[in-house]
C-alpha cells in the first residue's frame, strides 16, 4: 500500500525564484498521477522534491505516513525515470540495472533474477550484455525504465520520459508505460507538458500554472469542467473557445446574440465552448460566426471565424457539407462553460 | 567528408615543406647525430672520434651513478605523477561540487591555468630557499633540518614538491572540466541507486572520468621527465655533484659540462627509446579507450 502526500510544498531555489508555491497532492496506492502544465510552471521541481534531488523549502513530503523530506533519494524508496535516460554509460545494461540492488545489499542470485525478468518484461534480454550507447533511444528508455522497476519501489517518477523520441515511438512507448504501471500495481507521477500525454495516461491530472495548481481531477472531469480559463485552454486540442460576453437574468449577451443560461451570477463573464461542442443549426438564430479559414483534417474540418473581434474555432464532421460566409451555433447547456473574467475561475 | 585534388602532384609536399623542414632541422638531424655520437669514443680537445660499438650504453647501463639517477628518475616520476593527478582530482571534485551549473565560475578558474604554472614554479623554488623559504622554516618546527641541495632526499623531496605544485593546476582543470562534464543526470541518478558518497565517487564518476585521468598521466609522466629540467637546474646548479637529478638533467650535465659526448648520447638515445614506447603504448590505449557518448 503506497500513498504518497504532498502538503503545502514550496519551493524557493537559492536566487530567489519561487517555482512551487504551496501545492498539495495525495498520491493513492497503484494511481498513476500526470503533472501536466507549460514549460517552466515547476512541474520538475515539484517531482525532484519528491524524489529528494530539491530541497523542500517549506511544506512536508509524506510517503506510507512517514515525512520523508529530509531523506536521501537513496533512502525514499522512490525510483525515477529521467528525460535524457541518464544511463550510466560506461556499464552494460545489466550492470545499470543492477547497480541499485547491488548497492542496497541484494543477494546476487536474487539481483540475477530480477535483472532477467526485467529484461524479459520490457524486451530488453537480448540487450543485457551491451552498453547504452549500442542502443537506441527506445531501447535506452526501456533500460531506463528497467532500472526503476528491478528496485519495486514505492512509486514511480517520470520527468518527461518520452520526450526524446519521435512521435511513433512515444505513442507505442505510451501505451506500454500505461500497461506496465496496471501490471505492476504501482503508484507513478508522470511530468508532461503535452496534454494529450496527459489525458490518455492519467488516473488524475494535476494541472500546474505558474507553480501553482490549477485543478485536479480525472481527464474527464478536467477537460469537461475545466475550473479556470487557463485549464480550458490547456487541456483540449484545438483549445477551448473563450469570449467575453455579459449575463443577466439568466440571459447570456454576446454582441447582439443573447442566450438563456441557467446561472444566478449577474455582470461580465468569459463564455466558453469547446470546438467539438458547437453544432450548427440551419436556422436563422444562434451565435453568428463569420466564417474564415477551413481546414480538412479527414475525419473532421476545422473552421476558423469570428464572432465579433473573437477568433473562434469550430470542429465539424467532414460528411457534413461545409458551411460558407456565415454560420449560426448553437449549443446544449451542459456544453457551456462560464468564468470570471477577472480571475478566470468558473463561476 | 570531400576529398581535395591537387592538380600539381608536386603541390602537397611544397604545402607541407615547411613543417617537414621544421621537423628534419630540430627533431631528425640532432637524433640522427646522437644516435651516430652515440658509438664514439669523442676527444674533447681534439675532437678526435674513435668508434666504439656499444660501448657508450654498455657504460651508462653499467655506471652506479647511471643506476642511481635512473631510480630517481623513477621515483620522481611516479611520486610527480601521481600526487598531482590525487591532488588535483581531490580540488577538482570539491570545485565541482560549488560549481554545478555556475558557468561564469569556470571562467574564473581557467585563469589558474594561464597564470599557475610559470609563477607556481617560481614561488616553490622560492618556498625552499635555505635563507627566506618559509617551507623551510616551517618544518624545523617539527625538528626537521631541510637542506636542500646538501642533503640528497631532502633536495629529492624539494624537487618533487615543486614539481608537483607545478602541475597540480593542470590537472585541476582537466579534470574539472572531466567532471562538470559528467551530466547532472546521471549524478542524480546515482543518488537515488546509491547512498554513499564514496562509493559513488568510485562506481560512477571515477570510470567515467577515466580517459582524463589516463590522458593526464601521459601528460604527467612526459612532464616530470623531460620539462622539469629548468626547475631541478635552479635547484641544483650551484650545488656539487651529490645532488639527485633526472635523466635529463644527466644528460645535460655529462655532455655539456663533463665533456663526454658519447656517453651523453648514448642515454639520449635510451630516452628516445623510451618516449617512443609511451608514445606507442598511449596510442595503442587511445584506439582501445572507452568512447562514452
Ligand atoms: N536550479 C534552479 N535555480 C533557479 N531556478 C530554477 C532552477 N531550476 C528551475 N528553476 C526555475 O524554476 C521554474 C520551474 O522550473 P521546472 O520545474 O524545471 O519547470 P518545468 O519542469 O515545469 O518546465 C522555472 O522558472 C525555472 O527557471
Ligand atoms: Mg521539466
Amino acid at each position: 500500500m503506497t500513498t504518497l502526500r504532498i502538503r503545502n510544498a514550496i519551493k524557493q531555489y537559492p536566487n530567489g525564484a519561487q517555482a512551487v508555491k504551496g501545492v498539495s497532492v495525495d498520491v493513492e496506492d497503484g494511481e498513476l498521477v500526470v503533472f501536466v502544465g507549460p514549460s517552466g510552471c515547476g512541474k520538475s521541481t515539484l517531482l525532484r522534491m519528491v524524489a529528494g534531488l530539491e530541497e523542500v523549502t517549506d511544506g512536508e513530503i509524506e510517503l506510507n505516513g512517514r515525512v520523508v523530506n529530509n531523506l536521501e533519494p537513496a533512502d525514499r524508496n522512490i525510483a525515477m525515470v529521467f528525460q535524457n535516460y541518464a544511463l550510466y554509460p560506461h556499464m552494460s545494461v545489466r550492470k545499470n540495472l543492477a547497480y541499485g540492488l547491488k548497492n542496497r545489499g541484494t543477494p546476487s542470485d536474487e539481483i540475477d533474477r530480477k535483472v532477467e525478468e526485467a529484461g524479459a518484461l520490457l524486451q530488453i534480454s537480448e540487450f543485457l550484455d551491451r552498453k547504452p550507447s549500442q542502443l537506441s533511444g527506445g531501447q535506452r528508455q526501456r533500460v531506463a525504465m528497467g532500472r526503476a522497476i528491478v528496485r519495486n519501489p514505492a512509486i514511480f517518477l517520470f520527468d518527461e520520459p518520452l520526450s526524446n523520441l519521435d512521435a511513433k515511438l512515444r505513442n507505442q512507448m505510451r501505451l506500454e508505460i500505461k500497461k506496465l504501471q496496471r501490471r505492476l500495481d504501482t503508484a507513478a507521477i508522470y511530468v508532461t507538458h503535452d496534454q494529450v500525454e496527459a489525458m490518455t495516461l492519467a488516473d488524475r491530472i494535476v494541472v500546474l500554472n505558474n507553480g501553482m495548481v490549477e485543478q485536479i481531477g480525472t481527464p474527464t472531469e478536467v477537460y469537461s469542467r475545466p475550473a479556470t480559463t487557463f485549464v480550458a485552454s490547456f487541456i483540449g486540442a484545438p483549445p477551448m473557445n473563450l469570449i467575453p460576453g455579459e449575463l443577466s437574468k439568466g440571459q447570456l449577451h454576446i454582441g447582439a446574440h443573447s442566450m438563456p443560461m441557467n446561472s444566478a451570477h449577474a455582470g461580465p463573464v468569459t463564455f466558453g465552448f469547446r470546438p467539438e461542442r458547437a453544432h450548427m443549426n440551419g436556422a436563422a438564430s444562434g451565435l453568428a460566426v463569420e466564417i474564415g479559414v477551413i481546414e480538412e483534417l479527414g475525419a473532421h474540418r476545422l473552421i476558423h471565424g469570428r464572432v465579433g473581434d473573437h477568433e473562434v474555432t469550430v470542429a465539424q464532421d467532414a460528411e457534413l457539407p461545409p458551411p460558407d460566409g456565415r454560420m449560426m451555433l448553437a449549443f446544449n447547456e451542459q456544453d457551456t462553460h462560464l468564468f470570471d473574467p477577472d480571475t478566470g475561475a468558473r463561476v | 567528408m570531400e576529398k581535395a585534388q591537387f592538380t600539381s602532384p608536386w603541390l602537397p609536399y611544397l604545402l607541407l615543406a615547411p613543417q617537414m623542414i621544421i621537423i628534419a632541422i630540430f627533431f631528425l638531424w640532432p637524433a640522427a647525430e646522437a644516435i651516430r655520437a652515440s658509438f664514439f669514443l669523442e676527444d674533447p680537445f681534439f675532437g678526435t672520434a674513435t668508434f666504439v660499438g656499444l660501448q657508450n650504453y654498455s657504460d651508462a647501463f653499467a655506471a652506479s651513478d647511471y643506476q642511481r639517477t635512473a631510480w630517481f628518475t623513477f621515483v620522481f616520476v611516479v611520486l610527480v605523477s601521481l600526487i598531482s593527478l590525487g591532488i588535483g582530482m581531490m580540488l577538482a571534485v570539491s570545485a565541482d561540487r560549488v560549481l554545478r551549473g555556475k558557468g561564469s565560475y569556470k571562467t574564473l578558474l581557467m585563469w589558474v591555468y594561464a597564470i599557475a604554472p610559470p609563477v607556481a614554479g617560481l614561488i616553490g623554488v622560492m618556498l625552499f630557499d635555505q635563507h627566506i623559504g618559509p617551507l623551510v622554516e616551517f618544518v624545523a618546527y617539527f625538528g626537521w633540518d631541510l637542506q636542500v641541495g646538501v642533503d640528497y632526499w631532502d633536495t629529492g623531496f624539494a624537487m618533487i614538491v615543486v614539481a608537483t605544485w607545478k602541475q597540480v593546476p593542470y590537472c585541476f582543470i582537466f579534470f574539472l572540466s572531466g567532471l562538470q562534464s559528467i551530466p547532472t543526470s546521471v549524478k542524480e541518478a546515482s543518488a537515488i541507486d546509491c547512498r554513499s558518497e564514496t562509493r559513488r565517487f568510485w562506481t560512477i564518476t571515477f570510470p567515467l572520468l577515466a580517459p582524463t585521468t589516463f590522458f593526464l598521466l601521459i601528460l604527467n609522466i612526459t612532464y616530470a621527465m623531460f620539462e622539469t629540467f629548468g626547475m631541478i637546474d635552479q635547484i641544483v646548479k650551484d650545488q656539487p655533484g651529490n645532488s639527485p637529478v633526472t635523466l635529463v638533467y644527466k644528460v645535460f650535465r655529462d655532455g655539456f659540462r663533463g665533456n663526454d659526448i658519447g656517453g651523453s648520447s648514448a642515454q639520449s638515445v635510451i630516452l628516445m627509446i623510451l618516449v617512443l614506447a609511451l608514445t606507442v603504448a598511449q596510442f595503442r590505449l587511445i584506439e582501445r579507450r572507452i568512447h562514452y557518448t
